[in-house]
């Protein structure tokens, strides 16, 4: 923090750099055999247990920590809220990576990568739920991509681009929303298809409400998780609007977070009361239950309105980490922990090492490019030459 | 007259064809329900005259030209354990112990009425086709395996060894050999005639027929006739399902009916939030322009009050300074005057004109 962020290329033997490398190094191994040998050859996947943490981690925590980027643009062009602009293109970045990687991962898990524009292109499934996700992602992708634009054009000083582009913000905000709206859900949705597998605490004909209205507070907690990270790694290039405003998103988006969490922890409630869940809750899977809904929403929502009564940043901070936990906790449960919960142990699913180390490896590779994209481009600080344009 | 007869061959593939069209829209989440194909077939599974001889898993191994197994198909202490479909092996028998004594149940894909697989598949791999069977596509599939995820009977399997070319594994029902009038493999090789092959109508007529002859035999059910909205295979049995291995908890609701809610949800979504959020756009933007208004007004308000205090101020002081010129050029006058009262008195003194001139300039 002391000395400015190194120039990329300068020093290459920092302890980042090291432990970057050897990750990225178990990750290229690991990817050829995986295509080599099948996914058999690096999964613990078999019949019963035909997603793994490929899908429960890097597609459904992927998706829904990704979603900082329409809840931030919505919150600054749609809701006019114009203090959140420094916020809007680290956001717009995040999610722009996240996506890509969540495509990217998506080529190990599913058998024929080459494929994956099949669903869109050569034959729709358009009564597979799977099929809006996939055609949201692909293209909210795009939309991303337009929207991250500007600062790339920015860099390479096309001035006309980067207009055209900047003027289309809102529409594209817009298109941004509807298709997170969808896919969000539709992710939670896919686990409709599955009531005797799901446990029923789990399942619920509100799942897609659950997964949408929880990636609105998920993606609050990753922006102010992301800034935290931003200020203390890259406060080198920072300029003095993302330093000034930083205090006020954290404030705010905790705040919004509070509120969020709270109605979320109602419809939770509400939807235990509905399939009339009460019994499940005096079992093991009840307490699990409760962990989740308690210790991972209704405590750190509680924590953030602590922190923005008595304007504890710090406080705030660590709620957003405790929160995207949550958020992490309750993907797994739905796709992994609670599903198939009627097998018996010897036939329930528990990740690989080399499954693991290559989400870790996809990861990696998101901080990576994060690092690479905001070094060079305008993304944590206005370009002097386009300032006050906006 | 070839051509006419051409033509009509023409028509006959076209209505075919469409037929499938309509069976596979049919299928499509909607508001309208898909009563199944009436002539559809089906396997009636009598559970209470299987033996456990694996004959059935020889002959599908056989018609399909599956792998052999490691364990020929008459080694029986395979019994012991419970087995499922895997990607070499289209069906299973496993041995259950009921009140009434070992019972053995065969287990395959049920080939529902409205497949769960199929509902789930987002690039149509699966089609439930006239004939009773649910068909996969292996040109299509992605290997996305949500049709797993899926099936409530835990039926189709997966190549995970594969790297190039892996597929979705599942009982055909023998379409290919019901499409040439055969009986599908296991059928034809059960010795005790615990598979009957039939019209899915008729093996249910069946069924209701045995368990009304044998009262005290069979539980008065047939699983199948409804679980899941139907399958083209059903059961019958002595032992209550449940504690035969089959799930007794799974509804009547097909699976695709469980998703069709969120799916009719997307034209709203795309049709109002664009309406929604422009409109809470336009509320902000107005907001924002009245309160620009506002200011713009106050501010133009204050600048005319102040510049109205300015004015009379500098009104006042245009008077004072008026009230003050008037006194100096009083002062100025009267000064002249007496200036000229002295210059005259100096006029009868000689050689003092110059001054005078001056002050005359
Ligand atoms: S049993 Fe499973 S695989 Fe077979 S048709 Fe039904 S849902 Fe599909
Ligand atoms: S694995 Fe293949 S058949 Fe199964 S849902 Fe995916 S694309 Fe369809």
């Amino acid at each position: 923090m002391a000395q400015p962020t190194p120039v990329p290329g300068k020093r290459l033997l920092t302890p980042f750099n090291v432990v970057t490398g050897c990750i990225l190094f178990v990750g290229l191994a690991l990817t050829a055999m995986r295509f080599i040998g099948g996914l058999g050859a690096v999964t613990n996947l078999d019949d019963n247990n035909p997603w793994g943490v490929w899908i429960g981690f890097d597609l459904l925590c992927g998706v829904a920590l990704a979603a900082g980027g329409y809840v931030t643009s919505a919150a600054c062009y749609i809701f006019g809220l114009k203090r959140f602009h420094s916020a809007v293109r680290p956001a717009i970045l995040t999610a722009f990576l996240g996506y890509a990687l969540v495509v990217f991962a998506l080529h190990y898990d599913v058998g024929r990568p080459w494929r994956l524009p099949y669903p869109i292109f050569v034959s729709q499934g358009t009564t597979s739920l799977l099929f809006e996700v996939g055609l949201c992602v692909f293209l909210y992708l795009t939309v991303l991509f337009i929207e991250y634009s500007p600062a790339a054009l920015e860099w390479l000083g096309w001035r006309r681009a980067r207009n055209i582009v900047v003027r289309l913000t809102l529409v594209l905000t817009i298109f941004g929303v509807v298709l997170s709206t969808l896919h969000q859900s539709s992710l939670g949705a896919l686990f409709l298809i599955a009531p005797s597998k799901l446990h029923p605490l789990w399942y619920s004909g509100y799942l897609p409400i659950y997964f949408f209205v929880s990636s609105l507070f998920a993606g609050m907690s990753m922006v102010i998780f992301e800034g935290t990270l931003a200020h203390r790694y890259l406060h080198g290039q920072m300029d003095e609007a993302h330093l000034d405003e930083s205090d006020g998103v954290v404030l705010a988006f905790g705040k919004a977070a509070a509120f969020v969490m709270a109605g979320y922890f109602f419809i939770k409630i509400i939807g235990v009361a509905v399939d009339d869940n009460w019994a499940h809750l005096a079992t093991g899977w009840g307490a699990w239950f409760l962990v989740e809904l308690l210790g991972f929403v209704a405590l750190p929502a509680f924590a953030y309105t602590l922190g923005v009564r008595e304007r504890n940043r710090s406080l705030i901070r660590w709620t957003a980490v405790w929160t995207v936990i949550g958020v992490m906790v309750n993907r797994l449960n739905v796709s992994l922990v609670a599903f198939n919960y009627h097998l018996p142990p010897a036939q329930r699913y528990f990740p690989s090492w080399m499954e693991i180390a290559t989400s870790i490896f996809i990861v990696t590779l998101g901080i990576v490019a994060y690092r690479l994209i905001t070094s060079r481009m305008p993304i944590l600080y206005e370009h002097p030459d386009f300032r006050h344009e906006h | 007259m070839g051509i006419t007869r051409r033509r009509f061959l023409t028509w006959v593939g076209a209505a075919a064809g469409s037929q499938v069209v309509v069976a596979g829209r049919s299928q499509a989440a909607g508001n309208r329900q898909f009563p199944g194909f009436a002539e559809s077939f089906g396997v009636l599974h009598d559970v209470t005259r299987c033996i456990g001889c694996r004959r059935c898993e020889a002959a599908c191994q056989q018609v399909n030209g599956l792998p052999e197994p490691e364990r020929p198909f008459d080694d029986l202490s395979l019994l012991q354990q419970q087995r499922r479909t895997d990607a070499g092996t289209y069906t299973v028998v496993n041995r259950f112990e009921a009140a009434q004594g070992p019972v053995f149940v065969k287990t395959q894909c049920n080939h529902c009425l409205e497949p769960a697989c199929a509902s789930a598949c987002f690039v149509k791999a699966f089609q439930k086709v006239p004939s009773g069977a649910v068909s996969y596509n292996v040109d299509v599939c992605v290997g996305c395996r949500y049709c797993m995820i899926a099936c409530p009977f835990n039926i189709p399997t997966y190549e995970y060894d594969n790297p190039f070319s892996p597929s979705v594994q599942k009982c055909t029902l023998c379409q290919p050999r019901i499409e040439k009038g055969l009986l599908p493999g296991c059928v034809l090789a059960c010795p005790k005639e615990a598979l009957t092959f039939g019209q899915r109508g008729q093996l249910l007529q069946t069924a209701r027929n045995r368990i009304a002859q044998h009262p005290g035999r069979y539980v008065h059910h047939i699983y199948g006739e409804h679980e899941m909205g139907g399958t083209s295979w059903l059961y019958i049995s002595a032992a209550p399902f449940r504690e035969i291995g089959m799930r007794e908890d799974l509804g009547t609701m097909a699976a695709g009916q469980l998703t069709a809610g969120p799916l009719g949800a997307v034209p709203i979504v795309v049709g109002l939030w664009p309406v929604l959020l422009t409109g809470i756009w336009a509320i902000g933007k107005r907001k924002d322009k009245i309160a620009a208004g506002e200011r713009r007004q106050a501010v133009a308000e204050a600048e005319k009050n102040a510049r109205q205090a300015a004015e009379a101020k500098l009104a006042g002081l245009r008077e004072q300074l008026g009230k003050e010129k008037e006194i100096a050029v009083k002062l100025a006058v009267k000064n002249a005057l007496e200036e000229a009262a002295r210059a005259a008195q100096a006029e009868a003194l000689p050689g003092n004109g110059e001054p005078e001139s001056k002050e005359e300039k």
